[in-house]
């Protein structure tokens, strides 16, 4: 110890490496309790699929009714809740780290909300099913993404107004929502109702395979803008020393953040607050340092355990797992909003 | 007096505005008056059924109930008392909200009071069976309350205080949360949805005076209690220390205001759903009328509340002819525009 304190230099360099050794045990940990949850969720439950079972059907093997229910229905829901949970989790936490804010998740400043009343509007009034909706709610949320930026441009570095004019929007289109779901009968209301709590319960392989593509193609992008996010949280002046180009990371980040949030709705509809609680909780996990792939891991693990708990809350039924994940939110919310604002986070 | 405005600005702006504007705040207020007679008379005069001016007078001086046409008018009573009466109670609860917290960006609907109110509502009709208005009033304004201190506590948490970032953020983020557990509910009730979908929009229409009679209490004593805290405010205004150095009781005023508030937001809630922005707007335009007096201020958002949200119940019969946009769309698609400019005149200060 006494040698490392005569060098700073190998003092800085073992605590770099001490935390970078942190964060890699803690996504390894992560990873192995998403698989496990994954296999619960494909295995356990009213129907219960042994190990073997499950592997000879893998590979091909034709089980009666086993094959049908495993091939059909519980691997595509645990695919898509894989995903989706993983690309809300990464949009949560560069959002939050973005805005500098842990409230600032795309639920709160409205993108899900824009999905949400496209998605809303194509099922009501234009009757549009399956695919169709996913694109919608891509557009919606980008739509309002755009909308912020142009609205909130000149906010300077303090992101507020961003934040304020997102729940402005947000409050506006779940009027549109509301209003929507009036003029519908009450069949369509209640599928509606299903899709905006966000439930896995549609799950096919097609969706499986769009959200694969898409989160395929984004959250590379996001590896390779996590550098730049790391250098914007040490605050827009000091970042712009270091070299980043922040507007254009900004913007860049903003709209990836949005376009993730964006594509895992389409395919689940907003599935509450595991955008919100999955950076925060990443954040606790490894000590305070950011992690994008251990936010992704902790959204898939969150949407995957609801899921286990909404399949198998109601004998008979399955709840929409966004109903569990709303339920667990809110109080680890109040009790986030109490601690951070206790130390002078909280906006 | 603007959201850019620091408190301390606002707390001088009583001193010199008031006393210049003074004079003039009693005519404002007859010209709010004037303006929710206005709202009144086209609220009764215009629909999807069109009428005549000269039936709208004979209909009111000569009433025939077995006139097809007269019979609209009368049908038409009800939603313009309710109008008034939950238009007052928004743009008065509003302007005490953003009295009492200081906060420009204040609104029942934001801060996630209405939120509260429409989870007890679906909980109560729900485990209760029931959807008459006369018995859901009560958890209204139970879940108003509960929703208002869990807000306010949250966000006031903290060496500043509640500033408005924090207290819109705490306010949205307890709405998504109560909403995805009202959403919870719903989507294992159809009965429940078919109920709630069209009490959630926030409309005026369709209700009789039964469902308006039970409230009316309330609201009169929310409005009361209310009105009366004029002076409490304007001190409040001046920052709790200097309040407490003028001698007044900081604790207890807030008490008292966030009774009122509670009592008229769930009280309106109940009868009209959870409607946002007009608790936001008035205020505005009252304090730029008549200055930073409470005194002034309360009743002016009162009826210009009142006009508010009858003229977007009426707005709402027109824009779509021959289905109506219920009311609590109509403030939204108005109201949300006046938010946005709120915010962006507020150049990254104060807030």
């Amino acid at each position: 110890m006494s040698v490392l304190l005569d060098r700073p230099a190998a003092l800085v360099r073992s605590v770099h490496r001490a935390r970078r050794r942190r964060v890699r045990r803690t996504v390894a940990a992560l990873t192995v309790a998403v698989l496990a949850m994954f296999l619960v969720d494909v295995l356990l439950g009213t129907y219960t699929v042994t190990m073997p079972d499950f592997l000879r059907i893998l590979g091909g093997t034709e089980i009666p009714g086993a094959s049908f229910i495993v091939m059909e229905n519980k691997l595509p829901r645990a695919v898509v809740g894989l995903l989706a949970g993983a690309a809300f989790g990464v949009s949560g936490a560069v959002c939050q780290t973005l805005l500098r804010n842990p409230l600032a998740s795309p639920d709160v400043i409205g993108v899900t909300s824009g999905a949400s009343a496209a998605a809303v509007l194509g099922i009501v009034v234009l009757g549009v099913r399956g695919q169709g909706v996913s694109w919608l709610a891509l557009a919606g949320g980008l739509l309002v993404a755009l909308t912020l930026h142009v609205m909130a441009r000149g906010g300077g570095a303090s992101c507020h107004r961003l934040v304020l004019v997102g729940i402005g929007c947000a409050a506006l289109l779940q009027a549109v929502t509301s209003y929507l779901l009036t003029r519908s009968d009450i069949r369509t209301a209640s599928e509606v109702m299903v899709w905006l709590n966000g439930s896995l319960n549609d799950s096919t392989w097609e969706r499986a395979a769009h959200l694969l593509l898409a989160t395929g193609l984004l959250l590379p992008v996001a590896a390779h803008l996590a550098h730049g996010l790391r250098g914007l949280e040490l605050g827009d002046d000091a970042a712009a020393g270091l070299g980043v180009p922040v507007a254009r990371v900004r913007l860049g980040l903003l709209l990836l953040a949005v376009a993730l949030a964006a594509v895992a709705t389409a395919a689940t509809g907003p599935v509450a607050f595991v955008a919100f609680l999955s950076g925060p909780i990443a954040r606790r996990l490894l000590g305070g340092a950011v992690s994008l792939p251990a936010a992704g891991l902790v959204g898939a693990l969150v949407v995957l355990a609801a899921e286990l708990v909404a399949a198998n809350l109601v004998p008979g039924a399955v709840l929409p797992v966004g109903v569990v994940t709303g339920a667990l939110g809110a109080p680890f919310l109040l009790w986030l909003l109490v601690t951070g604002s206790r130390v002078g986070r909280g906006g | 007096m603007g959201i850019s405005t620091t408190v301390a600005a606002r707390g001088g702006g009583v001193a010199q505005t008031g006393s210049a504007r003074r004079g003039t705040a009693p005519g404002w207020v007859l010209l709010a008056a004037a303006l929710v007679l206005l709202a009144c008379v086209a609220s009764l005069a215009f629909g999807a059924r069109p009428l005549s001016w000269a039936t709208l007078v004979e209909a009111w001086t000569d009433f025939d109930p077995a006139d097809g046409d007269h019979a609209v008018i009368a049908s038409r009573v009800p939603r313009t008392v309710i109008g008034l009466l939950v238009g007052a109670a928004l743009g008065l609860a509003g302007a005490a909200m953003q009295g009492v917290a200081r906060n420009p960006l204040a609104d029942p609907g934001l801060l996630g009071v209405n939120a509260g109110a429409a989870l007890a509502v679906v909980a109560a009709m729900f485990v209760l069976g029931q959807s008459s208005l006369t018995s859901l009033v009560w958890f209204a304004v139970l879940g108003a309350g509960i929703a208002a201190v869990v807000v306010y506590a949250v966000a006031s948490l903290g060496r500043e205080g509640a500033t408005p970032v924090k207290l819109a953020l705490a306010g949205a983020a307890l709405s998504a949360g109560l909403a995805s557990l009202t959403n919870g509910v719903l989507v294992t009730s159809q009965e429940t949805l078919d109920a709630f979908r069209f009490w959630q929009i926030g409309s005026v229409a369709g209700r009789s005076w039964g469902d308006v009679a039970p409230v009316v209490p309330l609201l009169a004593v929310g409005a009361v209690v209310t009105l009366g805290t004029g002076r409490a405010l304007n001190g409040l205004a001046l920052g709790d220390d200097l309040a407490r150095g003028l001698g007044q009781k900081v604790a207890l005023s807030r008490a008292v205001v966030a009774l009122g508030v509670v009592l008229l937001c769930g009280a309106a809630t109940a009868v009209a759903g959870p409607i946002a922005f007009v608790g936001l707007v008035v205020p505005h335009v009252g304090r730029a009328l008549v200055g930073g007096d409470y005194r002034w201020v309360l009743p002016l958002s009162g009826l210009l509340g009142a006009a508010l949200l009858v003229g977007a119940d009426v707005a709402g019969r027109l824009v779509l002819p021959p289905s109506e946009v219920q009311a609590g769309v109509m403030t939204a698609v108005l109201g949300a525009p006046v938010f946005l400019w709120l915010v962006r005149r507020s150049r990254g200060v104060a807030l």
